[in-house]
């Protein structure tokens, strides 16, 4: 079923072309970057997903908040939709554009207002990249504890949009639980906090609604996070087990022993020999699974909790255990799974990359599901897991230059988070539902549970325009999904994908 | 020995009136008439009050999913939070957020209603931190599943968060998936003598180090700490810090407003400020002495004792990146206007979300403020 935006099932668009929009911007905006030729629009075209692409009607690049007030209301009062984009790094395609809205990128927005090491919070700009801040905070000896894959790269602004995760949400949290308050402007143009730099405020908790709103809700124009001291000692682990569902009961046991680790990573063979390939991070390439965990804390209990946790490993059955003995192993061991996915990019033309979350005490059901699956639609899975708190990431991996191999892709994955649906988890636990799990929406909610969504998107903005036909599906699309799914039809895409990585 | 009320395992009783209650709602939903909710009523000092016919939810009681290894439990509103602890307990675990019962009746629907959290708050985050997702009846009478039993879950908008504090004025929760963890292996309490100015400066400083302070109360001179973690460290930052030993009960004491400066006698009300990381003394009007004012959560939540006018004191606290709440406390009567006003743009849009999660104005209206 098509994935691209349909007036019939998504919305009507305006009645505006591309040339009244610009004269109309441009004469209320007369200083403000505006893209509208295609060959400026094409970089626009995608996010992290890239199979997915739009040419937008017009890209703004505003430099003030005044700017972006006035679009907002401009957008308004024409009936033109605005689809916000950070760094466009994003995995469901959440800022993929609308070919007949503005795409309003918030890129330029790249200030570091205010560290203030005391209350132990930075004060930034939506396109800041998430690791900047942890730059900006390391002379006080403070950091910001969210680090998604892509946070080399990615926004602070993005990251509240899709309330990013990253590999130490088990003991520090997400990004909901360390943003503090956020500027907002509503679609009307209007300004508000939401949030406060006290614990709590008044009314509400807004700031956790729009935290993971996938830009629906308002356009965030300032985010100030909470900074944790850098703790005194981190170690890590390597744990590997010739039986994948060892190493998923390993997971349970230094859990049920009481250690929280700050990280606790698992990557299969398939995941472990890309990553050794690309990195040559010292993994055991014959190992069915590793586990990776890192303790960190202060010194004296790291080194209590990593005896622990050696001893946990081995009464689970690891046939090896390897402490990282300095720094630069650590780092190392860290380097080959945060590349992985560019690692099984190597293996493979093009990968797509899931997100399903599930209770911890079903990964062997599901590890085994998969496998079933991927024989059933003859592709290759590669899996990467965030054990600790139940966060997989299936890399099924295909070429898009075979006929029907993406097809074949997307209906596999398709399935895999309807899987992760049905043993009790969630289509999506980190990246967002976005363009790409639209139709998943429909599986994972009742249609009563989507009117409530939708009740709650239309407090904030009735006319529908900020960033429509995303995350949350309308009655019309949830119905033909499911008049497609029971005619059998596995759904395809419109248009030739391009690369996944 | 113990006796049976002592034992955490006795069987919690375990009830599903969800059905009763959605036809209750459908009813009133109907006839556009008001619904008062009630748990424990332990907590309904902490609000506006609401004309209505009461709507207990303390039927809808247990535990539906407990599994101490995936460190998610799901429970049914009504359950009284008592149990819960004790069951997480016997588990070695605990709810981090600390809540306050404030009574032997409190239930989890009433901690998640008014989101309200103990000590533990500054390090270990609030009560929406650890929810997870919830169960929802809407005015329409179908009970609706938001988040989920996971971790980590981004699909749809975050309503579970947004039932915490909203005082059932979106709709009435019926179950709540939380993230527990395990109890801490040590845990000392610290009793050091010294000033305010001092401790505050201390907070400040301790808080850029990785210690393992779970707790920070400034009352009567001293300095009140409390250190959790592995014992290695807490016995070592014990020895750095020095000071004497506390005595047991006091955060309990403190999280249940049963220490004496709550009880004290005083014609001013009590305040609760809520406020940013090293925020100095404030001067507060009507406030002379220093023991008019205790800092809990490392200065960031302040009660104050002051016959300043509310507009007064919100300003004040406005005017340090806080706000202030009216407190009447355990047992005291609902109040006029308890919160902070709310911005008028921020206003319009609560009014927008109540008006289209529930038109007829059946859930709690009023509770939290008179337009909504």
């Amino acid at each position: 079923m098509n994935t691209q935006y349909d007036a019939r099932l998504d919305g009507e668009p305006p009645l505006l072309d591309q040339a009244e929009v610009l004269a109309d911007l441009r004469q209320a905006l007369p200083d403000m970057a505006l893209l509208h030729r295609e060959e400026d629009l094409r970089p626009f075209e995608c996010d992290g997903l890239s199979a997915y692409r739009a040419l937008p009607m017009l890209v703004a690049l505003p430099e003030t908040l005044a700017q972006v007030e006035t679009l907002l209301k401009r957008c308004h009062a024409l009936g033109v939709p605005v689809v916000t984009r950070g760094a466009g790094t994003g995995l469901s395609g959440g800022a993929l554009p609308l070919a007949h809205g503005v795409l309003l990128v918030m890129s330029r927005f790249s200030r570091i207002l205010e560290i203030d090491p005391d209350a132990r919070t930075a004060r930034v700009q939506p396109g800041v990249r998430n690791l900047a801040i942890s730059e900006a905070a390391a002379p006080y000896g403070l950091y910001y504890a969210p680090d998604p894959s892509s946070q080399i790269a990615c926004s602070i602004g993005g990251n509240v949009a899709e309330n990013a995760g990253g590999v130490h949400c088990l003991k520090y949290g997400l990004t909901v639980h360390n943003v503090i308050k956020v500027e907002v402007l509503t679609i009307e143009g209007e300004h508000m906090t939401l949030g406060a730099d006290a614990l709590d405020a008044p009314g509400f908790d807004l700031l956790a609604l729009f935290n993971g709103s996938e830009g629906m809700l308002g356009v965030v124009t300032e985010i100030t996070v909470k900074l944790l001291p850098n703790p005194e000692s981190a170690k890590v682990l390597m744990a590997s087990f010739d039986d994948i569902e060892k190493a998923g009961d390993a997971v349970g046991a230094i859990i049920a022993a009481g250690i929280i680790p700050g990280g606790l990573e698992m990557m299969d063979n398939l995941a472990i020999r890309a990553a050794e390939d690309f990195i040559g991070a010292g993994y055991p390439v014959e190992a069915e699974a590793i586990l990776l965990c890192e303790l960190d804390g202060v010194e004296a209990d790291v080194d209590d909790d990593c005896q622990t946790v050696r001893r946990v490993l081995e009464k689970a059955g690891a046939t090896g255990i390897q402490q990282a003995r300095d720094e630069t192993e650590r780092a190392l061991f860290w380097a080959g799974r945060k590349n992985a996915f560019p690692a099984v990019g190597r293996m493979s033309p093009d990968y797509y990359c899931m997100d399903g979350t599930i209770p911890r005490r079903e990964l062997a059901r599901v590890l085994k599901g998969i496998g079933d699956l991927g024989e059933e639609y003859g592709l290759r899975v590669a899996n990467v897991f965030h054990a600790g708190d139940g966060n997989m990431h299936p890399l099924i991996l295909f070429d898009a230059n075979q006929p029907g191999e993406f097809e074949r892709a997307e209906a596999l994955g398709s399935r895999i988070l309807e899987l992760c649906v049905e043993v009790g988890g969630t289509i999506t636990g980190e990246h967002g539902v976005g363009r790409e799990k639209i139709h998943q929406m429909c599986v994972q909610f009742t249609p009563c549970e989507l009117a409530t969504f939708r009740a709650a998107k239309a407090a904030f903005d009735p006319m529908e325009l900020l960033n429509p036909g995303k995350n949350i599906p309308t009655p019309a699309r949830c119905s033909e999904f499911r008049l497609t799914k029971s005619a059998g039809d596995a759904p395809a895409p419109t248009q030739a994908p391009k690369s996944h990585g | 020995m113990v006796t049976m009320n002592d034992t955490p395992s006795r069987d919690i009783i375990n009830h599903d009136a969800s059905e009763a209650l959605a036809e209750r709602i459908r009813r009133a939903e109907a006839e556009g008439s008001p619904l008062r909710i009630i748990g424990g009523d332990t907590k309904a000092f902490y609000g506006r009050e609401v004309e209505g016919e009461a709507l207990s939810t303390r039927e809808h009681r247990g535990i539906t999913e407990y599994d101490p290894v995936e460190l998610i439990v799901s429970v049914r509103a009504g359950t009284p939070l008592r149990e819960l602890e004790s069951v997480l307990a016997a588990n070695g675990q605990m709810l981090p957020c600390e809540p306050p019962h404030f009574g032997e009746e409190a239930t989890v629907g009433g901690m998640i209603a008014t989101g309200l959290s103990g000590p533990r708050r500054p390090w270990a985050g609030s009560v929406r931190d650890f929810v997870l997702g919830t169960r929802i009846i809407t005015r329409q009478g179908s009970e609706q599943r938001f988040g989920g039993q996971v971790m980590k879950n981004v699909a749809g908008y975050d309503l579970s968060r947004l039932m915490v504090g909203a005082q059932g004025t979106l709709g009435l929760i019926t179950e709540v998936s939380m993230k527990v963890l395990p109890l801490p292996a040590a845990t000392r309490s610290l009793h050091l003598e010294m000033s305010l100015q001092e401790a505050l400066e201390k907070l400040a400083e301790w808080g850029r180090e990785p210690l393992p302070i779970t707790a920070a109360a400034w009352l009567e001179g001293a300095l009140h700490l409390r250190l959790e973690g592995g014992p290695s460290s807490v016995e070592a930052t014990a020895r750095r810090l020095g000071g004497d030993e506390l005595l047991d009960g006091f955060w309990e004491a403190l999280r249940e407003q049963q220490l004496a400066f709550f009880g004290a006698e005083s014609a001013h009300p009590l305040w609760r400020l809520s406020l940013p990381h090293h925020t100095p003394a404030l001067e507060l009007p009507g406030v002379s002495r220093e023991s008019d004012v205790l800092y809990d959560w490392a200065g960031t939540q302040r009660w104050a004792r002051s016959d300043a006018s509310p507009e007064e004191i919100r300003a004040i606290a406005s005017q340090a990146g806080g706000h202030a709440t009216r407190w009447a406390g355990p047992g005291g009567a609902p109040q006029e206007a308890p919160f902070t006003p709310l911005a008028p743009v921020v206003e319009k849009y609560h009014r927008n979300l109540k008006t289209q999660l529930d038109p007829q104005g059946i859930f709690n209206p009023g509770r939290l403020y008179a337009a909504f």
